[in-house]
């Protein structure tokens, strides 16, 4: 029966109301990214890796989703009967025509709670100014001794002495035992790290535990442990638990790291690192001594370029020439005074001539030499029938006095 | 300079400042050639020793006993 209706009323196919449903639920905010409480029933685990699983409570069921990638990150190993809470969010399976609980995260029923205690505790502390970063100190970059607060059979001990040995084996460990839960662990925890704070020359103290479940790592949320740790005179990094896991200590310690290795890690320097560093500081060492050498010879090169200029062989080049020049003037010098001397010996020898007895006897006069060989100067001195001599210019005469003759004046002298 | 003999008990951490310590004077207060060279040798020396350190050295454990007990964790 073919009646094309008057009132067309919208017929909607399966699949429209049910991306309808679908649209509706998944856009509500109050059923994405919640909590759901409840216990596991009908657990599978696919070959593809995704988990299903019925959430019940006395009065309601819930389809439960766990894909592979979500699976694999799951703290807990789920089985049925176990209460849980589940984070997820609600969805729609079309072709199954039901919605369900697509989950991301689980924990442990019990751990909100626990989770509240946590976020209450933390923001006390937080407010008294414990966590405050300008309390943090600086880890020493070159530890000696480090003191280590663990549990001395974990994997943790092994974890960060094997790290230590690889990265800087030049330190002493100073193990503080300690149980690292139970109920003794806050207790012995404190006590390990009031040990350490005792030894005088300790750098760093590691406070570490390997991984485990909410309740495993709860000693590291208590309040007297992160007292101790804030108020630890040597500066305390943490490794507890792992990467996801932050718990109280993290935010009072001077450092924090994510896991047991990753806060011996964190307290050393890396030995090839500090090989390679090494080896720059030895490549400095000879570029600057190389430097130097250059710089030396290049010093030296000038000086010998000037020490050239000022060379002593020009010098006595120089006093040759000034030598030379001396003793050209003294030359000079020594002929003028030669030549001056000559001339005043020749004005001598003239005047000496002058003076020469004998000279005078070219010119006609005579000299008489008594008979004792005197020269005669006054006539008064020879007597009559002496033997004279009278010298002449190119001879003598021999002549006997007769008379002597007195000038008047002279005979009354 | 006898590098092996006085360096016995020197530290990594003292060796290296005293290596950083040569090359700081050598980049900046131009010692004479001699303290240069004399210099250069004692950083050549540091350097070794800090290597030979890192290459032999073992970590040294020592366990507090006290109060605390040792449960396992």
């Amino acid at each position: 029966m073919e009646m094309p209706s008057l009132f067309p009323s919208p017929t909607l196919s399966v699949s429209e109301l049910t991306r309808l449903i679908r649209t509706l639920l998944e856009s509500e905010p109050a059923l994405s990214e919640i909590w759901v409480a409840g216990e596991i029933s009908n657990f599978t685990r696919a070959a593809s890796g995704h988990m299903y699983f019925t959430l019940k409570d006395s009065g309601a069921a819930l389809k439960c989703v766990i894909w592979r990638n979500a699976a694999r990150t799951l703290r807990v190993a789920l089985q049925d009967g176990m209460a849980i809470e589940a984070f997820g969010s609600i969805g729609v399976y079309e072709q199954g025509g039901n919605y369900q609980f697509y989950i991301t995260a689980v924990r442990p029923a019990g751990e909100g709670w626990l989770y509240q205690q946590f976020l209450r505790l933390k923001a006390r502390l937080e407010a008294e100014g414990l966590f405050a970063e300008e309390r943090k100190r600086p880890i020493p970059p070159f530890p000696r001794r480090i003191g280590v607060v663990t549990s001395p059979t974990g994997a943790a001990l092994q974890d960060i002495l094997n790290t230590l040995q690889r990265r800087y084996p030049l330190v002493e460990v100073v193990l503080a035992p300690s149980a690292v839960q139970g109920e003794e662990a806050p207790l012995e925890l404190v006590r390990a790290l009031e040990a350490l704070n005792r030894i005088p020359d300790l750098d760093v103290i590691l406070l570490a535990r390997g991984g485990g479940s909410i309740e495993d790592l709860w000693a590291f949320n208590d309040e007297s442990v992160v007292r101790a740790v804030a108020a630890s005179r040597v500066p305390v990094i943490t490794g507890v638990g792992h990467e996801t896991d932050f718990t109280l200590v993290d935010f009072a310690a001077d450092l924090r790291a994510p896991t047991p290795t990753g806060a011996a890690t964190l307290a050393t320097p890396d030995r090839t690192d500090l090989l390679i560093q090494m080896e720059r500081m030895l490549q400095r060492l000879n570029r600057l001594a190389v430097q130097r050498l250059k710089q030396e010879s290049d010093r030296l090169r000038q000086i010998d370029l000037r020490l050239r200029r000022v060379s002593p062989v020009r010098r006595v080049e120089d006093n040759r020439q000034r030598l030379d020049t001396a003793l050209l003037r003294l030359q000079n010098a020594a002929s003028r005074q030669i030549a001056l001397r000559q001339a005043h010996l020749q004005a001598l020898t003239a005047h000496l001539s002058a003076l020469n007895p004998l000279a005078v006897l070219d010119r006609g006069y005579a000299l008489i030499e008594s008979p004792q060989g005197n020269i005669l100067t006054r006539a008064r001195q020879a007597h009559p029938g002496d033997a004279i001599h009278i010298h002449l210019a190119d001879g003598k005469l021999a002549a006997t006095v007769e008379k002597v003759l007195l000038h008047p004046a002279e005979g009354e002298k | 300079m006898e590098p092996s003999h006085d360096f016995e008990t020197l530290s990594f951490e003292d060796a290296m400042r005293e290596l950083e310590a040569i090359l700081e004077k050598l980049e900046t207060a131009q010692p004479s050639l001699e303290e240069t060279l004399s210099l250069y040798e004692r950083g050549q020396a540091l350097a070794k020793h800090c290597a030979t350190l890192l290459e032999q050295a073992e970590v040294r454990i020592q366990m507090l006993n006290g109060s605390n007990g040792t449960e396992l964790g």
